[in-house]
């Protein structure tokens, strides 16, 4: 795919998202964009999972836990009379530094030691969030006030903002997509996916594993928590159940469905059934039917999935060797 | 009086702690003879629970508990039969995530069946007001139960590995499962009963356990982590060592309570749970030379 | 510069209660192919493991163009100049030849997760150079046409030159082959013989660990006989062919572990 063909794709998201908010205005239906908005921001954690699971090949099992994490940093200092513009960057800061000392120890494990220490990870956080008064317990925090941005724009929920919302929202997505899909076809990205493959062979070609990991575990979880920021703000609060296992479970069901190792893939099923369920769809069924596609999935499609990549070629179909003078 | 606190603390997380012993054993049992982690073992818990306090309106208490062991057994044979034995060798990460999947699939059935409020199992002895005197500790009967139940259960399966028929060809499937056809063994019935002995164990534990900690909906979920947790310290090796680790852990959770505020109780499970991980993946008490356990740690010094 | 690139002294590890390496010293000459022998069991591919940083030694050094390398990660050897091919096929699984031999580029490609996160705006120029230069090592091994296959789909003798190419790609001073001809026909078998041989013409230093006799006498320079993790024997061609104690424990090996 050279860069022509992935602008095509991109260009056809960005008609998409205009279009959904047109259509929607003129049929004055505007209030599902405030749900298609909060699908927006869970989508952008679904991407860096997909980044961590499908291409690095790292399993977690916890990530709701970093989008808990930079929820509630965001939470806590935009309430804690500083410059209202620090709390996103707080929250990715902070979300960062938790990824970097977890991540150090956690990913010299593989497989399903990883899966369970991620597991562990997530769990850790949403009990700490449950026991600890600062953090609203089992209330969660409110009141949160909106971001402010330039020229009158901020994210929040009210609803005169909630066009500007929905695109800002959409554009955080897509400039994650396209950095996503950059690092895929770089040479980090071919590092990840050697890794991914065999990792014995990719530190024989040089590549530091520990390293490239790391830095695929702290990007995801960075992307996790700027969506849990972003989000928080949005919705003006954040609760203890954004931490939970069930969310966890949810995203790796909703990276899996995509295709795993699929941005593409990722960006429409995250999209989709977010939304569908922000919208109440699947009614008091909400966790099974991700518990249920999770299984589904895992039974019927491991190999597109835990498995390798197939038939994606990420380099120039055409490349003439240079003669040597 | 101290002393009498101390001895409180520590008859309570043995308690607790066989609990999560109990489904570490529960662990123990479908991996050793399937290879796979079942994360639903701690929907079986809450089943059994569930079960019982619905039929103890019913039933005498003895016929409810029995009633419900028996359906909870047949749950997990279901489970097994119709999502798990037509995989061939599954990997082990993927068989942790389509029981995460399935255990969440359980449990927002039983919250439809029943509702998300608590509810707790009759004291089998006595009600809750009643109360022993032990060296100065008061504790109630039902924790003689919960110790009593446990120790039973650990007998009966270490004398069903050990001196049965079926128990030992159950522990030959573990350890070579070619082989263990190859003398007749059948090795597609013995998976579907190692499934209904740890689904009817996790029931009876429930059940023993429903009057002191209550039964939830939700419950599963985390003794599954507790007893996860156990298995992988215990190393696997046999379900003596996952009752230590039980007990250490239960104790050492209940112990935390005197250090730690209350709602940091569970971390220290997974805490524990992330330090062996991470520093003894074999397990505590793994024998050397023994089939590896859950965790397969490798000999040898590669990175 | 020293004739000799890379030298082992007092090399011991242990597998478990094995001792699979038993005191083994040798030299590589720069520019010279030096071929490790021995019969299966001896501990050959464990050395290979040792050198390019798989595994640690238990104790003795190693030195590389003067720097000590025992102990050092894989990647950090690799880095200094040493490359491998596996005895088994280790290709990227999902990815194409090219994809698998830029890989192998990847030391020589300038670095960053950010800048790469920048897209072709940043890096565009390194990777088409990268890529120019991985199309030349499969075009020079004749392999050129297969750039857009899955590399794991080829059969296995195609694939092994594959492996070549990947570990060519970071232009290493140092190149170990693992049993480059395990698995290959006399036709393919004299092609990679060939290969090899104009690899040398290049100054890359060659380590070779070979079962395939006449491949190894034809193309060695220095040859090294292995047996129950020990050298007993060390020297030009044509005197280990002569050498008696070789020929027994080839012809008289038990292979009692592997």
């Amino acid at each position: 795919m050279t860069a022509g063909t992935r602008n095509v794709p991109l260009l056809l998201v960005a008609a998409v998202v205009v279009g959904t908010q047109v259509i929607l205005s003129a049929l004055k239906a505007d209030f599902y964009l405030t749900q298609l908005t909060m699908a927006a921001w869970y989508t952008l954690l679904a991407l860096g999972l997909c980044l961590l699971m499908g291409y690095a090949g790292q399993v977690s099992l916890g990530h709701a836990g970093f989008f808990a994490i930079g929820g509630y940093t965001a939470a806590i200092v935009s309430t804690a009379g500083l410059a209202p513009w620090l709390s996103i960057p707080a929250a990715v800061a902070v979300t960062a530094v938790v990824a970097i000392v977890v991540g150090v120890p956690v990913l010299r494990l593989k497989g399903h030691y990883l899966a369970m220490a991620t597991l562990a990870f997530g769990f850790i956080v949403s009990r700490i969030i449950l026991g600890t008064p600062f953090f609203g317990q089992a209330d969660g925090l409110s009141d949160i006030p909106a971001y402010p941005l330039l020229a009158g724009l901020a994210i929040s929920g009210r609803r005169a903002l909630r066009v500007q919302n929905f695109y800002l929202a959409w554009f955080v997505v897509l400039v994650g997509l396209i950095l996503a899909l950059n690092l895929v076809r770089s040479r980090a990205g071919r590092a990840l996916r050697a890794i991914h493959g065999d990792e014995e062979a990719a530190a024989a070609c040089g590549i530091d594993v520990a390293r490239h990991k790391l830095a695929a575990f702290v990007l995801s979880a960075v992307y996790a928590g700027l969506a849990g920021a972003c989000l928080t703000h949005f919705n003006g609060g954040i609760g203890p159940s954004e931490a939970g296992i069930m969310k966890s479970v949810r995203y790796v069901a909703l990276v899996a469905a995509g295709g795993m190792a699929n941005l593409w893939g990722t960006l429409a099923v995250s999209a989709s059934l977010t939304f569908l369920s922000l919208r109440g769809v699947f009614g008091l069924f909400d966790d099974a039917v991700f518990g249920g596609l999770l299984v589904a999935i895992m039974l019927f499609a491991p190999n597109g999935v835990f498995g390798l990549l197939r038939g994606r070629h990420l380099l120039p179909t055409r490349v003439r060797a240079r003669r040597d003078p | 009086m101290v002393a009498a606190q101390i001895l409180q603390y520590v008859l309570s997380g043995i308690a607790t702690g066989s609990i999560y012993a109990i489904v570490g054993i529960g662990f123990n049992v479908v991996y050793n003879s399937t290879g796979i982690i079942n994360f639903a073992q701690g929907e079986f818990l809450m089943l059994g629970g569930m079960i019982a306090v619905s039929l103890q309106g019913f039933l005498p208490l003895p016929l409810a508990i029995a009633a419900a062991i028996a359906a909870t057994g047949l749950v997990g044979v279901l489970v097994q039969l119709v999502f798990l034995s037509w995989l061939k060798k599954p990997e082990m990460l993927r068989m942790i995530v389509i029981t995460i999947g399935l255990s969440i699939l359980i449990r927002e059935a039983a919250l439809h069946v029943w509702d998300e409020k608590v509810h707790a199992l009759r004291f089998w002895t006595g009600d809750e007001t009643s109360s022993l005197s032990l060296a100065g500790a008061r504790i109630s009967p039902q924790v003689i139960w919960v110790l009593a139940v446990s120790g039973l259960m650990v007998a009966a399966l270490t004398l069903f590995f050990r001196f049965t028929v079926t128990g030992k060809a159950m522990r030959a499937c573990a350890s070579n499962t070619a082989a263990a056809r190859l003398c007749g063994i059948r090795a597609s019935s013995l998976v579907t009963l190692s499934f209904f002995i740890a689904a009817a164990m996790g029931a009876l534990a429930g059940c023993v356990v429903s009057p002191i900690t209550q039964t939830q909906y939700d419950m599963g979920t985390s003794l599954a982590v507790k007893g996860f947790t156990c298995a992988v310290l215990g190393g696997l090796g046999s379900v003596g060592a996952a009752v230590a680790a039980g007990v250490l852990v239960g104790v050492l959770e209940s112990a935390s309570i005197s250090v730690l505020p209350l709602a940091y109780k569970d971390v220290v499970a997974l805490t524990i749970m992330l330090a062996i991980l991470l520093l003894r993946p074999q397990g505590l008490f793994a024998a050397i030379g023994r089939r590896p356990g859950l965790l397969g740690a490798r000999q040898d010094s590669r990175r | 510069m020293s004739d000799v690139l890379l030298s082992a002294q007092g090399l011991h590890h242990w597998f478990g209660g094995l001792h699979v390496i038993n005191g083994v010293d040798f030299r590589c000459a720069r520019a010279a192919v030096t071929a490790i022998i021995g019969p299966n069991g001896a501990g050959k591919t464990t050395l290979f493991n040792l050198i390019s940083g798989c595994l640690s030694p238990a104790s003795g050094s190693i030195t590389f163009d003067g720097k000590a390398i025992a102990g050092l990660p894989a990647h950090r050897i690799a880095g200094l100049g040493v490359s491998r091919t596996f005895q088994a096929s280790h290709l990227f699984p999902g990815m194409t030849v090219l994809e698998n031999v830029m890989v192998g580029r990847h030391l020589r490609i300038r670095e960053g997760f950010l800048r790469d996160m920048g897209g072709r705006v940043f890096s565009g120029r390194e990777e088409t150079r990268a890529l120019q230069a991985c199309m030349e090592i499969l075009d020079g091994l004749g392999i050129a046409g297969l750039a857009q296959q899955e590399a794991r789909d080829l059969p296995f003798g195609r694939q092994r030159v594959v492996e070549l190419a990947r570990a060519l790609a970071s232009e290493p001073k140092l190149l170990l082959l693992d049993e480059p001809a395990c698995g290959l026909n006399p036709n393919e078998t004299d092609e990679m013989a060939d290969s090899i041989v104009r690899i040398k013409g290049r100054g890359i230093t060659i380590l070779i660990v070979e079962h395939d006799m006449s491949l190894v006498m034809g193309i060695s320079d220095h040859v090294v006989v292995l047996s129950y993790g020990s050298v007993i024997a060390e020297g030009a061609p044509r005197e280990i062919q002569a050498n008696e104690e070789v020929v027994s424990v080839y012809l008289g090996a038990d292979t009692t572990w592997d």
